[in-house]
């Protein structure tokens, strides 16, 4: 199968010296959902941008569904659709013309412009305010109509740069929904996300990149088959003074004196419960302290950057 | 892209253009017939009565075809600087970045864009002057060739300042400090043979004189200069624009990080 993306040995130095890129490689395949995690700063904006033309590589290898960047640039970027993590249409026209003007940038006659600018605005509910000054929009359906422009030359590869930011639940949700169904057609989907339970609902495989290099790149099952420990929070009936020692599980209180449990992989939360009843304490509820994606994601970058700390000072 | 597909991504950024310009007409397609109307009302009708001939025209005559084409260059200047500079500031630039787009479509459609307001205004201003004097057209090609040709040239120059440009200051210095003072120098108001023989050869350094000689000469078949040589000259400083315009493109000066 090919793959949507190939990257070769990326690398970006920008004007100042800054090292956004230090050699990345990346392959994406057709017809995957594929989130590129990292923290700010991380090089997740700057590798989009590369691929999408926004921003010069200073050296590697990039393909789109097989076409050079380098060589067959035209071919690359009409498989390609880009969602910007910034708006950036001119605010002063109007929905439905944004949409057909870009079409017209990949050279669809208006007709058949307007029919797919049509389906797509009708799909992300935007249908009614075709004739709206973008600027008059609000901020979630401003994503929206960018999310419409993307497909309007039916892009086989959508890349999305935190395409949920600032926009509400109900809305995200809603936004999940329509991404999955164009996954589900065929489109191969990749996004940025700082909302990891995002990546865990819709993704299937996942790279963490971090000071310019990738961490990791596997799929979601094998990155979360890593997560060894997991943290429960703990609301119990009494506010308890100090952390109670639990045979075989660590535990603290958190500012708020709710009693948090580490719990190792294979030791199942029954014997908690046991413990718990053994020292009278009555739990009345219970929730992970974060997803689970991001309890593993937010290791790895604390790792990164440990290592990242003895590499320089064994340097100097 | 095939050529029909470039024909419809040029002809979307020339109808965006044009769409822009007219959505905006009281600060784009107004002002210059206000301001060239007072100029052949006071220069013109009142002022110019007591000159009497220049060139061997009367002094209305004379400035006509100099005074559509200052409007023609600095409207074809003007819409190309701001419409790409806002594209620029507003990021809306990266919808064409990430098209299949070649640069020279996009530098094409922007000059054609530039070119449809200067012309246009151009059109208005030689309307408006028939209320004031009669035209006749002495060398219509000279005349049509001169004026699209000026345009071209100065939407290049628009794009170029757009592009080089980092602040909204940065688009306005070009056109007050340079433009203005070379068309007021360049002939619009007088023949150069009322100069001293040194001022006369400074004239001679300014391209605009040739351009508003050229097409003064297609109008009224006089001109301070060989009008062909306007016309090469015109050329040239096409060519060189349009090279420098594209190397900007391709290296993403102030576009690409």
């Amino acid at each position: 199968m090919t793959n949507a993306l190939e990257i070769e040995g990326l690398t970006k130095t920008y004007g100042d010296g800054f090292k956004a890129l230090k050699g990345i490689d990346l392959h994406v395949a057709e017809g995957d959902f594929f989130a590129l995690l990292g923290p700010n700063g991380a090089g997740k904006s700057t590798t989009l941008g590369i691929v999408c033309s926004l921003v010069n590589k200073t050296a590697g290898k990039v393909r789109v569904f097989g076409y050079d960047t380098d060589t067959h640039l035209s071919d690359a970027k009409l498989n390609l659709g880009v969602v910007p993590q910034e708006f950036n249409f001119n605010q002063f026209e109007k929905v439905f013309d944004i949409v057909t003007t870009q079409a017209g940038y990949y050279g669809i006659p208006l007709k058949q412009a307007s029919a797919s600018a049509e389906k797509y605005l009708k799909k992300l509910g935007l249908w009614e305010k075709r004739d709206t000054p973008a600027r008059m929009l609000s901020g979630g359906m401003k994503r929206r109509l960018m999310i419409a422009r993307a497909l309007v030359h039916e892009p086989k590869l959508l890349i999305l740069d935190e395409p949920t930011a600032g926009v509400d639940i109900e809305l995200r949700r809603s936004m999940w929904t329509f991404l999955e169904e164009m996954n589900r057609q065929g489109t191969t989907i990749i996004l940025t996300t700082h909302y990891l339970e995002e990546a865990e609902a819709l993704c299937r495989n996942i790279a963490i990149i971090d000071h310019g290099k990738i961490l990791k790149n596997t799929s979601k099952k094998a990155l979360l088959q890593q997560l060894s420990l997991e943290t429960f929070v703990l609301d119990t009936e009494k506010t308890l003074d100090a952390a109670p020692e639990l045979n075989g599980f660590p535990t603290r209180l958190d500012g708020e004196g709710a009693l948090e449990v580490e719990v190792q992989k294979g030791q199942g939360l029954n014997q908690v419960f046991v413990e718990l009843e053994r020292l009278g304490i009555k739990v009345v509820s219970m929730r992970t302290k974060a997803n689970r994606l991001e309890e593993l994601f937010i290791r790895m970058v604390e790792e990164n950057a440990a290592e990242s700390t003895q590499t320089v000072e064994g340097a100097a | 892209m095939t050529p029909q597909a470039l024909f419809t991504a040029f002809s979307t950024i020339v109808v965006r253009e044009i769409r822009r310009f007219t959505r905006i007409w009281a600060q784009t397609l107004l002002p210059p017939a206000v301001t060239m109307t007072l100029y052949f009302i006071i220069f013109g009708n009142l002022i110019g009565s007591r000159i009497g001939e220049m060139g061997g025209f009367e002094y209305m005559s004379f400035i006509v075809p100099g005074l559509i084409m200052m409007s023609v260059i600095t409207s074809s200047y003007a819409n190309v600087v701001s419409s790409f500079f806002s594209m620029k500031f507003q990021r809306s630039i990266e919808e064409l970045l990430v098209s299949p787009v070649p640069n020279w479509v996009i530098l094409a459609g922007y000059v054609t864009g530039g070119m449809a307001r200067g012309l246009g205004i151009g059109l208005i201003v030689t309307l408006l002057s028939l209320a004031f004097t009669r035209l006749s057209i002495h060398n219509l090609p000279m005349m049509v060739l001169t004026v699209f040709l000026t345009s071209a040239l100065f939407a290049l120059g628009g794009f170029i300042n757009a592009m080089l440009a980092t602040k909204f200051d940065d688009i306005s210095i070009v056109p007050t400090f340079v433009l203005t003072p070379l068309t007021y120098l360049g002939g619009v108001f007088y023949s150069i043979d009322l100069l001293p023989g040194f001022w006369q050869g400074v004239s001679m350094a300014n391209p605009i004189l040739y351009m508003v000689n050229g097409f003064r000469y297609g109008i009224l078949g006089v001109s301070d200069v060989n009008p062909f040589v306007s016309l090469g000259m015109i050329l040239v400083f096409i060519s060189v624009l349009a090279f420098i315009a594209l190397r900007m493109l391709e290296r993403g000066k102030g576009i690409r990080h």
